[in-house]
């Protein structure tokens, strides 16, 4: 690899701000994410986490502010770049929004075959392959409500990876799982960041970030309040914001 | 009583072409009416407002007016203003225009029973506007909207009858005419009901059946 792009980032976010409602909700949020890192957003409820990963594919536009694929400033007024920066941006929601009338197989590559232009036999494939990757290659025949909610966000995973995704956003992914199922979720993901994906995600997992992420941004009201390594914010006796955040889920847990 | 020879031989080939006119204008009806109300239904979901606003006008009125009187219209009215249509045609028009209104409201509570999270999801792959609405919600909303747009099309078949008004004389007007010349109402009205009666039940058992092939696990009506 270069000098050149080893120093650009896959994904750059400069001073991003949106209002909904006329409420200021972001506000000045820059991030710059460089291949192979992965990056945890922490906060508390209505932080605006998932608004922000919203705004890194344009599923939300942002008010101010510009993103920066791989160095490319991208125009959001050209639907064609907006439309490939989604496609080279993948994402995992907490709540898996897979395709309810589509098996797990072809919720993974029905995109492959409209947006990437596949032969469906070559999209079928590779869905196979993928499903294959996050454990579930006996399932491919299955529709979402045949799968349980592990299941459902393994396949999400499968159809964001189909993709060739450059950088994964992932909003808190096990948020809506049972406990028994967070533990399969989150070795798919560790499973990635090993293969040397890059990746922002929302997420309350503590545990998991300590191990992974290579940075740590603490978001509140909107804006990032607190960032670093893992190893900086979340060290024995730190007074961090994220050493209290993480304590008060630990408490909050342990109460019920 | 009516003679079992005149039944068969005078009764029953009536009836049989007022069916032949019935369905002329039934299948048509339903199938054109079906679409039009997928396109209309999807353009008071979609559309910018003002065609939004459009297509809510024109279902309002559509719905908000009395069947007969719009074909009145078609037929008797729109001449005045130079638009001319054969009874078959202003039936045929009336029909689809009626049924579109209402298949529209199926389609549009089903497009917008689908959860926003998919499109999301679709949106977030790259998929086009376009491509979003044909192979995500589409496919879901009319499988959502199958009942209703099949109890629309039972409907139908049933006041397609209205026709006769318009001098169009399929198989209601064949009865009519029957019982004009013999007065045999009880046996001819009772016989045209079985036609009406049987097309209902073989559109329902086809309709059932299009819902059974077309059902996903945990998808639409669940029982
Ligand atoms: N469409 C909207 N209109 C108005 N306000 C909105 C809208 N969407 C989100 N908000 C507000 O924006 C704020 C940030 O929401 P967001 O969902 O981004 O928070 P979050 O950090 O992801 O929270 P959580 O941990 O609960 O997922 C919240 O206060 C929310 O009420
Ligand atoms: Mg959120």
């Amino acid at each position: 690899m270069n000098e050149a792009t080893q120093q650009t980032p896959v994904l750059e976010a400069r001073n991003i701000g949106k209002s909904l409602g006329g409420r200021p909700i972001l506000s000045d949020l820059s991030l710059s994410v460089y291949k192979g890192e992965m990056k945890v957003l922490i906060g508390p409820s209505g932080a605006g986490k998932s608004t922000f990963l919203q705004c890194l594919n344009h599923l939300i536009t942002p008010d101010t502010g510009e993103l920066l694929l791989n160095g490319e400033r991208i125009s959001p007024a050209n639907k064609g770049e907006l439309r490939s920066l989604r496609e080279r941006v993948g994402m995992i929601f907490q709540d898996f929004n897979l395709f309810d009338h589509l098996t797990a197989q072809e919720n993974v590559s029905i995109a492959l075959v409209k947006v990437k232009k596949m032969s469906r036999r070559d999209a079928s494939l590779r869905a196979m392959m993928e499903l294959e990757r996050v454990g579930l290659s006996r399932r491919a025949g299955l529709y979402p409500a045949e799968l349980s909610g592990g299941q459902k966000q393994r396949v999400a995973i499968a159809r964001a990876l189909a993709m060739d995704p450059e950088v994964i956003l992932l909003d808190e992914p096990t948020s809506a799982l049972d406990p028994e199922l967070v533990g399969e979720v989150l070795a798919a993901i560790r499973e990635l960041a090993r293969g040397g994906m890059t990746m922002i995600m929302a997420t309350h997992q503590m545990d998991f970030a300590r191990a992974l992420a290579t940075e740590i941004l603490f978001m509140e009201k909107g804006a990032i309040i607190e960032r670093g390594a893992p190893a900086s914010l979340l060290a024995p006796g730190a007074k961090t914001r994220t050493q209290a955040f993480f304590a008060r889920l630990v408490a909050e847990e342990s109460a019920c | 009583m009516l003679s079992l020879d005149m039944f068969w031989n005078r009764v029953i080939p009536a009836l049989n072409e007022g069916l032949f006119f019935s369905l002329s204008l039934i299948i048509p009806s339903a199938v054109i009416g079906f679409l039009g109300g997928v396109c209309i239904g999807a353009l008071r979901v979609y559309a910018p407002p003002a065609v939004r606003r459009i297509a809510d006008f024109h279902v309002g009125v559509i719905r908000g007016v009395p069947l007969l009187l719009q074909l009145y219209f078609l037929y008797y009215a729109l001449p005045k203003w130079g638009v001319r249509f054969s009874p078959y045609q202003a039936a045929l028009l009336g029909f689809i225009l009626c049924s579109s209104a209402y298949h529209s409201e199926y389609i549009r509570g089903a497009l917008l029973s689908i959860r926003q999270g998919q499109v999301k999801a679709a949106y977030a792959l790259g998929f086009s506007t376009l491509q979003m609405a044909l192979c995500i919600v589409i496919p879901q909303a009319v499988r959502r909207a199958l009942p209703g747009c099949g109890n629309e099309i039972i409907y139908l078949i049933k006041y397609s009858s209205l026709a006769y008004v318009l001098t169009f004389i399929e198989l209601t007007g064949h009865a009519k005419e029957l019982t004009a010349r013999s007065f045999h109402y009880i046996e001819i009205y009772f016989t045209a009901g079985m036609y009406y009666l049987a097309m209902t039940s073989l559109a329902a058992w086809l309709l059932g059946l299009l819902e059974k092939k077309t059902r996903i696990p945990g998808f639409g009506a669940q029982k």
